[in-house]
């Protein structure tokens, strides 16, 4: 009896061995070289896979990095300097130091300002939404409220309000990865600059339509008076389509614009309130101001 | 192999759904609306380019005066469907449901340009050649009035290497309530055939095939009879079954031929024409008038008298409304076309275009989308798409942006006839995302603008 479990142990033990000498031999004959440094840049990158470098996947963009001579053209948005420093060091390189960005809404269409001019009871996604017409708001440039940003962001940064039906993105999430600023089909999102204390000042309109037309579908709309344009002193403010536009790069938060505009289509937020003589006390005591007040305040 | 004797009903074979006819307004005369006060005419009324304005404000224009030049091969000249002057060029909301750029002109009068004949005499002569009947036929802005609105003129000009056989007249109307088509087969019969003929000069066929829906009964007898006095143009009486008014449905139930995916009916030897289509090349070749006003069904379930209307181009459907008995209480949405392919409308001003055979105006509890529930997998979708697809997979691929696959798919050979979300026991709208699939895809693999 003790010999049938001999044979078997010996010849099952021959055979193993057999098959792993040829695994041994197959792996050496069709070994892939790849380069190390490509898993260890990987391992420095956020793991999102969000695609906001412009690759796939964080691993596609480990490979690109480790191809590159002068990362020209690469950066990991979500990662930010400090990663890609991290990367250039372990690389030997130098990496191209980007400005900190922010996506921003342009849009303030609220129910009070746009008024709701039909119903829609199609699918309740933009895209779709965009597809058929101009929305069920008086201005069709503005947001469709449907959330299609919400649903692609993939760092909790957006969220819709309920009382003002626009998305709202939060400043501390938000990696300027542009996931947001591909699916808006109104072409709504911008990345900006991010400043000291999250300020900014932006147009949040985007109706070209001439001024009469643009008030009229909306009481915060630009309407292309230029009024922003004359007097901001960094020629900031460029205007185009009956549409005034801040570059974030040049906007030195002056806030002389924001005041001058008639229709206050201009936001600045994250900035302590002017202190005015027609303000109530309680308000000017406030130091630290959150956006929606912000707004508020400007638009009472 | 073709007799009009054989009464035996043709149809098309894949899918096919059969909605309520609810042809409410079959019985109604076709009606001339009175003038508007002002018409909004859209610069882009048809497939391809928008055309390029050849007047300015302030400019005194005649009704059927050109006011805007084809631009490019695939368009179509447009031309004032009233007299008056031109009050401004600007973005104004159409069909689209966008702002898109339109002559509005102020009307003042009823002056037309001489050219016109306006005799109701029937001019059945013509001595003109092929090419000179396609030349006025461009000339005349004529597109295709069946909704597709693509220009007649390119559909003439057959590429060289193809062979013309057939030339099918579209008299099919399967959309549900509408009856434009169906009025003017009765009411302007003997121009109908007429225009068949030119379009048989034009094409230089020798057999023309009209089809028309059982449910037609008096416009097939009508038609049959005129037919008699003409050579090689037939009449068919089809089974009613949507989307048989589709071109690809159309040669299939009449000739058993199957256009090829992404082909078109000239590859299987077929040039088809709607028969409003027909009638306006009746008009622009016999008596000189441009394409600049269309028949036109005002229908709903409440409307006091669902009619059929002859309407300046440029009309807001409003003026339609009003003249049909005024918006009923219950109106829940304003369809620009039939229930089936038609698109609710945001704004009553919205100007009747040269592709609107209907409004319709539903009730609040029938326009209501119902909760969208998930797929159960019934597959009734697949069986009733008349073109073959899946509808339920191209919905999830369009919603996971695959385009690749969608494109292996066949999305583009989709008609958007609404079969699949008519059927659907789920309510999941299936066309919303295959039609935006289909847009994408298309954007791929031309990338236009």
């Amino acid at each position: 009896m003790s010999s049938i479990f001999l044979y078997t142990v010996i010849s099952l033990t021959a055979l193993g061995l057999a098959s792993a000498l040829i695994l041994f031999l197959v792996a050496q004959r069709f070994k892939v070289h790849e380069d190390p440094r490509i898993s260890e840049v990987e391992e420095e990158l956020p793991a999102a896979n969000c695609g906001g470098c412009g690759f796939p996947g964080c691993r596609n963009f480990a490979e690109a990095l480790v191809k590159s001579e002068d990362f020209e053209g690469l950066y990991c948005p979500v990662g930010g300097n400090e990663t890609m420093n991290r990367i250039a060091e372990l690389l030997g390189k130098v990496a191209v130091a980007q400005e900190p960005r922010v996506a921003v809404l342009r849009c303030n269409g609220t129910c009070e300002y746009r008024p709701r001019t039909n119903r829609y009871d199609g699918s309740q996604t933009c895209s779709i939404a965009a597809a058929l017409y101009g929305g069920d708001k008086a201005c069709e440039y503005g947001c469709l409220g449907y959330g299609d940003c919400v649903e692609v962001c993939k760092f909790d940064a957006l969220h819709m309000d309920k009382e003002t039906g626009l998305p709202v993105v939060t400043d501390e999430n938000c990696t300027a990865c542009g996931a947001c600023v591909k699916e808006c089909p109104r072409n709504l999102f911008e990345l900006r600059k991010r400043n000291k204390k999250d300020r900014k000042i932006y147009v949040a309109c985007m109706n070209v339509d001439k001024g009469g037309p643009a008030r009229k579908s909306c009481s915060v709309a630009c309407i292309g008076c230029f009024k922003c344009f004359n007097v901001c002193p960094w020629e900031a403010i460029t205007m185009s389509n009956n549409l005034a536009f801040i570059d974030s790069e040049k906007c030195r938060l002056c806030r002389k614009c924001a005041p001058e505009c008639p229709t206050n289509s201009i936001i600045e937020t994250g900035f302590p309130p002017k202190k005015e003589k027609t303000e109530e006390e309680g308000t000017g005591q406030t130091t630290v101001v959150t956006d929606n007040n912000t707004e508020k305040d400007k638009n009472d | 192999m073709f007799k009009a004797e054989a009464e035996v009903l043709k149809t098309f074979v894949k899918g096919g759904i059969h909605p309520p006819e609810n042809k409410l307004s079959d019985k109604s005369a076709i009606r001339d609306l009175p003038l508007p006060k002002s018409v909004t005419i859209p610069l882009s009324q048809h497939l391809g380019s928008p055309s390029r304005p050849v007047v300015e404000a302030g400019e005194s224009v005649k009704t059927g005066q050109l006011i805007a030049k084809s631009e490019g091969y695939v368009s179509s000249n447009i031309h004032s469907s009233v007299s008056g002057k031109i009050a401004k060029i600007d973005a104004f909301i159409d069909s689209s449901g966008y702002k898109r750029k339109a002559i509005l002109i102020n009307v003042e009068g009823d002056e037309w340009i001489e050219d016109i004949d306006r005799d109701k005499k029937l001019i059945k002569e013509f001595s003109l050649s092929s090419d000179e009947i396609i030349k006025k036929i461009t000339e005349s802005g004529i597109v295709g009035l069946g909704g597709a609105t693509f220009p007649t003129h390119v559909k003439l000009n057959i590429p060289r290497g193809k062979k013309t056989e057939y030339l099918i007249i579209n008299g099919v109307e399967c959309e549900p309530y509408l009856t434009a088509d169906h009025a003017l087969m009765l009411e302007n019969g003997e121009e109908l055939l007429v225009g068949v003929s030119l379009l048989k000069k034009a094409l230089k066929v020798k057999r023309a095939l009209i089809g028309i829906e059982n449910n037609k009964a008096d416009a097939i007898s009508h038609i049959r009879a005129i037919a008699k006095g003409y050579d090689g143009i037939d009449v068919y009486a089809l089974r009613v079954k949507y989307p048989q008014g589709g071109e690809k449905q159309l040669i299939k139930a009449l000739l058993n031929r199957e256009v090829p995916s992404g082909g078109l009916p000239i590859d299987v030897g077929v040039v088809a024409f709607n028969v409003g289509t027909t009638l306006a090349v009746y008009e622009a070749v016999q008596k000189n008038k441009p394409l600049f006003e269309r028949i036109v069904t005002l229908t709903g379930k409440s409307v006091k008298e669902p009619s059929n209307f002859r309407v300046r181009i440029g009309t807001p459907i409003s003026m339609l409304i009003e003249e049909a008995g005024g918006l009923p209480d219950d109106a829940g949405k304003i369809l620009y076309g039939g229930p089936m392919m038609g698109k609710a409308l945001s704004d009553p001003s919205i100007p009747v275009t040269k592709g609107c055979s209907g409004i319709t105006i539903l009730p609040e509890s029938e326009s209501l989308r119902k909760k969208t529930e998930p797929c159960i997998r019934c597959s009734k979708c697949v069986s009733v798409c008349p073109m073959g697809l899946e509808p339920y997979l191209l919905m999830g691929l369009s919603q996971k942006n695959l385009y690749e696959r969608l494109e292996s798919d066949k999305v583009l050979d989709c008609i958007e006839c609404g079969s699949c979300s008519f059927i659907c026991p789920s309510n999941r709208p299936l066309l919303d995302y295959i039609r935006l699939g289909k847009t994408a895809v298309s954007k791929i693999i031309r990338p236009t603008k």
